[in-house]
């Protein structure tokens, strides 16, 4: 019955999908073709007579631009045709949009078993390609073999290739049943069972459950409910996903032993409550905005009498090591719903992102299975893109950090912003409650095994066996249709609670919400599969997306499903929140597990480890005397880490929803970043939010306390420099760490351990001193990729987002200089702080010693910064400040640079002004000291400002030109830059130009 | 009294909230509404003065931009839009609008046939989405009500398939010689009709960014006006507003202002 569609653009129409390839081939690959054509393909597996069939090829067919045939349509002259599908059971988006399609010419929806599958064809021109080109082309640049399929034909292979119509469709159809897992032997036995099992759980957490399971008290009752006395596959399951690293957070929860540099041992009963809760406890007897803090999904802050604000970031790094365009979708579609399953439920408005990344020009040797930096670069924003575009959700922040070190694990962040109305229907909007007797229903998509294990797969480090269902697809419009029915039904009152399906599916999200009432009991059988043959316990921790779990009142249930009916979202009843104390769960009426909540939030048995901190030794460079340094600034301005991102970015939409004010790309030409997003929240208001982070993997490599105390202070200055007020900052830390565990395969786990200890001294201290309060966080533990006998581990990695308020939109202040004649100064002191910064990373690749990059990091002096902080943003709320910039990497040499890229303007700087201490060109030019700024204004305006700011470290620097010319004094007082803007805009953006 | 406007929703269309502003901002009275609910009881169309398709990702645009929802619209609406455009409704579309109205052929609607396509919104030549903002130019002849008395505007485009390609030479002869091209692209400095990246963002032939019927009540176009509501939306605001006499307003809202005057008028 099935049958196919093959659908071209008409002759003569140029084919942008084709060329890309072309383009690509040549680029990434070396190989050269002369064109390629592409065509789609749908293979139709739905029951149609052959007038219906006709009826379904036009409805396929564009009249204007394309040409289509039911089977065959005449391929193009080629010499290679590469057939892309996807494998049976992975997220098909275009064919589930291709069967709405056919559902309406039919006018009858599609049965069970009826299903098409989309497809592409390349047909490649190229006389000397051979089919090592064309495979090389087909999985290297266009598939993924863990989610596609790809055939290569010659001519000759296609004519006479049978035409296949058959679309994928998972055959599985073993019959549910229920194991149990005997726990009786010895600890070896044990470990088996936890690594066969891909359950990820220690011996010492296998020995607890064991023994949980021989309690008396525990058999008795098992042995009354008809139990057996072993775990059933779903309850061993459910307890290794609830107590998975990812979920658990047992690193941040351990007990740790930290000796320091002088051999003084300090003891911290967990690093979370230690240094992140205590900072935002301390920090909260002061700011009397915080709603609710590390409880729920996502922090919630008030903004102001109508809304709160709603911010979560995440990180999505092994399923993007795997597949970068799933994984990466998925990141950011499952981000959005951490606000939409926060307090009542969110609206959703911003969306963030960054990328910690191998070189996209990476020539080294490349474990085997693991993908080009490069590949991995272009699926991961190509993800994040479709997922972010196609919500419509707009960007407002976004970053590239480049290491080799990320080429084994990627990571991968993505971040929401989102409001919340103060009240919902009369009741405070942030309160979760459910009561006993409520509905469990979950709405959204079907089940498949996609992301099965996918809690404790990311909990481990990548290794050649990792499981390929780990990998899911985000579908964003079956997720838009989810979000606008949710809101709609949040607002007629038609559920009471909602939490989202993230990590660990239904394990984790009514494991979780069935707290709030004390237990519930549900029955798999009730949920909706994308195929048959899940097991009962598949179909519990499945992480198919697109998700969300709900506590219905009964009364509700009815309205709630018409409702859903109309919005054309798949909801289901599951079972019913009860207050006994157990999460028991059912197969088609049969009990197949029963664990006690207690056992399961607080049986898991906490961690020891060892944090032994000794200073690394960091050899410096080899100090560079050259007298004219303006090819040093064109080196650091070009280099990978600070040239221009622009060329991906403009590919996301940052504009959708028209509350967009500083936008991410800023300038006379829109070509250089803007410090901070400034949006508003309404568009009925002029009141808005600030958005910044800070990151910094590189100071890592000397001290992690100065990187966490650098990068707090690179995200808060950031916001004040585009206008934010200081007593309204909030921060969220996302921790992306090597296994800091000590063991065989980690035998520096104690000084990895002791980073993260100073990570957090430095959060605790930074964020108490700046009164930033931190509202959520991740951690990410596991960042280690063991393949081909080589561990590569990331550098530690701490993403400190901030969010701040804007009183007035529109006094919000950006970087670039605005008039000739403007006076230019620096806030702030220049110490010698070249330590990994990107000039010395520079020196020391020039110099074929690549990890010689030492020297002093970037310290901060909180209190006096912060006091500094709050006068600029008084400078600027009165009007002085004409344009303002916070250097970051590379110095002021690139702060200034971008400046005047930005205004389009020259400058003359004198770095004889820069400060007070006796320091070289190169400090000066590119030290990455903390707590600095570039700002401008108006002659007329200077004295007044000076008078104003005359206690701080003010430095007048210089004047801008009223023409293109950019030039720097040595302290020599000869001139040290020589260049003009063109040439730094153009140096700017080569680099990453058009990849 | 305020005119009443229909906003379609649903499906990954997704400029709902921005749009019902600018109406609003512009006099109009929006209503928001599902398009399940619309095709429910198709009907309810009458009860409005002017119809707009929002910008979006309907359906993923999949299987090309704005196809599928054109062709549930083709499908179940067919009569009523054709009465509605009959009677003197108003229809505005933008971007993913747009593609849905050329996919259904309310646009160009020449010789009165506005369920037959006779142009495609093809992939930008660049081969992927973009947004940033361009220069528009308003044509002076044009019988578009929505651009009446305008000349220059700056407006942000979002698209990955904007490439306007008509079915053949007569019929690009006849767009343009019936007034149905009321803006382009064009080289802000020279002010004249853009065909290379960036000023014309997708290679559209002609530098065209919107077409209209030839009545000018049917309207659609690319580029964003409801996106360009404030004068702080504008990317250089920060320099125009020390440049040059701070605007009251966004440029873009004066295309809903006229279309609310030319309701208010009839």
């Amino acid at each position: 019955m099935a049958f196919r569609i093959e659908i071209g653009l008409r002759k003569g129409i140029r084919d942008p999908r084709g060329t890309g390839v072309v383009r690509r081939a040549r680029q990434f690959l070396k190989l050269s073709m002369k064109s390629c054509a592409t065509r789609d393909v749908y293979k139709v597996g739905v029951d149609a007579s052959s007038k219906k069939q006709r009826e379904i090829l036009k409805a396929f067919t564009d009249p204007v631009s394309c040409r289509s045939a039911l089977g065959r349509l005449a391929p193009p002259p080629f010499d290679w045709m590469i057939e892309i599908g996807f494998k049976p059971g992975v997220t098909d988006n275009v064919g589930r949009t291709a069967a709405s399609l056919v559902a309406d010419v039919l006018d009858r929806g599609l049965s069970r078993g009826e299903s098409i599958g989309a497809g592409i064809q390349f047909f490649l021109s190229g006389a000397q390609m051979t089919r090592t080109d064309a495979e090389a082309i087909a999985w290297n640049l266009l598939a993924n073999p863990l989610i596609q399929t790809a055939e290569i034909f010659s001519p000759g292979e296609w004519e006479t290739h049978p035409v296949n119509a058959e679309p994928p469709v998972m055959r599985e159809a073993s019959k549910a049943s229920t194991t149990t897992i005997d726990l009786s032997g010895t600890d070896e036995d044990l470990m088996r069972i936890s690594r066969e099992g891909t359950l990820s759980l220690s011996l010492d957490e296998m020995r607890a459950i064991r023994d949980h399971y021989l309690n008396p008290e525990t058999q008795t009752k098992r042995g009354n409910a008809g139990l057996p006395v072993w775990p059933t596959d779903i309850e061993l399951e459910c307890i290794a996903q609830t107590w998975s690293e990812h979920c658990k957070h047992k690193i941040f929860a351990a007990d740790v032993v930290y000796r320091d540099e002088t051999g003084v041992e300090h003891h911290y009963s967990s690093l979370y409550k230690t240094f992140i809760k205590a900072a935002t406890a301390e920090v909260a007897r002061e700011r009397d905005w915080l709603v609710s803090v590390f409880t729920d999904n996502a922090g919630v802050i008030r903004f102001n009498e109508n809304f709160h604000l709603v911010y979560k970031v995440e990180t999505h790094n092994s399923p993007s090591a795997l597949d970068p365009y799933g994984g990466s979708i998925t990141g950011i579609v499952g981000v959005n719903r951490d606000p939409m399953g926060t307090g009542i439920g969110s609206e959703l408005l911003f969306n963030t992102w960054g990328y910690c990344l191998g070189s996209p020009f990476y020539s080294g040797d490349l474990p085997e299975g693991l993908m080009h930096p490069r590949r991995i670069r272009d699926g991961v924003h190509h993800g994040v893109i479709d997922g972010g575009n196609q919500s419509g959700i707009p960007w407002v922040r976004g970053f590239e950090r480049f290491d080799d070190r990320f080429i084994g694990k990627p990571l991968v962040f993505c971040g929401t912003v989102g409001r919340l109305p103060v009240t919902v229907n009369g009741q405070p909007s942030e309160k979760k409650h459910i009561r006993p007797g409520d509905r469990v229903v979950m709405a959204g998509g079907r089940i498949g095994k996609d992301g099965i294990h996918g809690a404790t797969f990311s909990s481990e480090a990548l290794h050649q066996e990792s499981p390929a269902q780990a990998v899911q697809i985000g579908d964003p419009i079956t997720q838009r249709k989810m979000y606008e029915f949710l809101m709609e039904a949040r607002d007629l009152g038609l559920y009471r609670a909602i939490t989202d399906n993230g990590a660990g599916g239904l394990s984790s999200s009514i494991g979780e919400m069935c707290q709030f009432s004390g237990g519930a009991e549900l029955d798999l059988v009730r949920a909706p599969l994308k195929y048959p043959g899940l097991q009962p316990w598949e179909i519990f921790l499945s992480e198919a997306q697109e998700r969300m779990s709900l506590a219905v009142p009964p009364d509700k249930l009815k309205a709630l499903r018409d409702l859903a009916r109309r919005r054309d979202v798949e909801i289901s009843d599951l079972g019913e929140f009860t207050d006994d104390g157990y999460l028991t769960l059912m197969y088609d009426e049969r009990l197949i597990g029963r664990i006690p909540l207690s056992f399961l939030h607080d049986g898991c048995p906490r961690l020891q480890l060892e944090a032994t901190w000794t200073p690394p030794e960091a050899p410096r460079p080899r100090r560079s005397r050259v007298a004219n340094r303006t090819s040093q600034v064109l080196k650091v301005l070009g280099a990978l880490n600070t040239c221009s991102r622009e060329h991906k970015s403009r590919m996301y939409d940052s504009e959708v929803k028209g509350l967009s004010v500083v936008k991410p790309f800023v300038g006379r030409q829109s070509d250089v970043p803007a410090d901070a997003t400034v949006c508003r929240v309404e568009l009925s208001s002029n009141a808005g939010i600030v958005i910044s982070e800070g990151i910094n993997p590189f100071y890592s490599d000397i001290d992690t306390y100065w990187m966490t105390a650098s990068v707090i202070d690179e995200a808060v200055r950031r916001i004040i420099s585009a206008g934010g007020r200081p007593d309204t900052i909030a921060g969220l830390d996302n921790f992306c760490w090597p296994d800091p565990v000590q063991s065989e395969g980690t035998p520096d786990g104690r000084y990895k351990m002791a980073q993260l200890v100073r990570a957090n001294q430095a959060l605790y201290d930074i964020c108490t001193a700046f009164k930033v309060p931190l509202i959520s966080g991740k951690d990410s533990m596991k960042n280690d990729s063991t393949r081909g006998g080589r561990k590569i581990s990331i550098p530690p990695t701490l993403l400190f987002s901030a969010i701040g308020r804007i009183d007035d939109v529109r006094k919000a202040v950006s970087m670039p200089f605005k008039q000739p004649g403007d006076i230019v100064y620096v806030l702030g002191r220049t110490h010698d702080e070249l330590g990994a910064s990107e000039y010395h990373r520079l020196l020391a690749t020039m110099q074929g010693t690549p990890a010689h990059t030492g020297g002093n990091v970037p310290r901060l002096d909180a209190t006096p910064a912060f006091t500094m902080y709050a006068r600029l943003h008084d400078a600027i709320n009165e009007g002085f400040i004409a344009s303002s910039h916070t250097p970051t990497l590379g110095g002021l040499a690139i702060g200034f640079a971008l400046c005047a890229v930005g205004g389009n303007l020259g400058v003359d700087i004198d770095l004889r002004r820069v400060g007070d201490e006796k320091s070289g060109d190169d400090v000066l030019l590119f030290s990455e000291s903390n707590s600095r700024f570039i700002i401008t204004c108006p002659p007329d305006q200077s004295g007044r400002l000076e008078q104003k700011l005359s206690d701080l470290p003010l430095y007048r620097v210089g004047v801008v030109r009223n023409d293109r010319q950019f030039n720097i004094t040595g302290v020599r007082g000869s001139p040290v830059v020589e260049t003009d803007i063109e040439r730094l805009r153009k140096t700017y953006r080569a680099t990453l130009e058009d990849i | 009294m305020a005119p009443p406007v229909l906003i379609i929703t649903g499906y990954g269309l997704n400029c709902e909230s921005e749009s019902r502003f600018a109406w609003e901002r512009a006099g109009a009275r929006p209503r928001l509404m599902h398009v399940n609910d619309l095709l429910e009881a198709p009907e309810q169309l009458h009860q409005y003065s002017a119809l707009m398709f929002i910008g979006g990702f309907s359906f993923g645009d999949h299987m090309t931009s704005g196809h599928v929802f054109a062709q549930r619209l083709r499908h179940h609406l067919r009569d009523d839009l054709a009465t509605f455009i009959h009677d003197g409704g108003l229809i505005l579309g933008v971007c993913n609008g747009f593609q849905i109205m050329t996919k259904l052929g309310l646009v160009p609607g020449l010789a009165g046939d506005y369920f037959k396509p006779e142009v495609a919104l093809l992939q930008n030549d660049c081969g992927v989405f973009q947004n940033f903002w361009v220069r528009l130019k308003f044509e002076k002849d044009s019988p578009c009500v929505f651009t009446r008395g305008l000349d220059c505007m700056d407006l942000p485009i979002r698209h990955g398939e904007g490439k306007l390609f008509p079915r053949n030479r007569a019929t690009l002869d006849a767009l343009e010689k019936s007034g149905c091209v009321p803006c382009r692209y064009v080289d802000p400095n020279s002010g004249e009709v853009a065909r290379e990246f960036p000023d014309n963002p997708n290679g559209s032939i002609n530098g065209i960014a919107g077409l209209c019927d030839p009545t000018g009540r049917v309207f659609g176009l690319m580029p964003h006006p409801e996106a360009f509501l404030f004068p702080e939306q504008h990317p250089q605001w920060s320099f125009r507003m020390r440049d040059e006499e701070d605007a009251r307003e966004g440029a873009g809202l004066a295309l809903f202002r006229n279309a609310v005057r030319h309701l208010n008028e009839a």
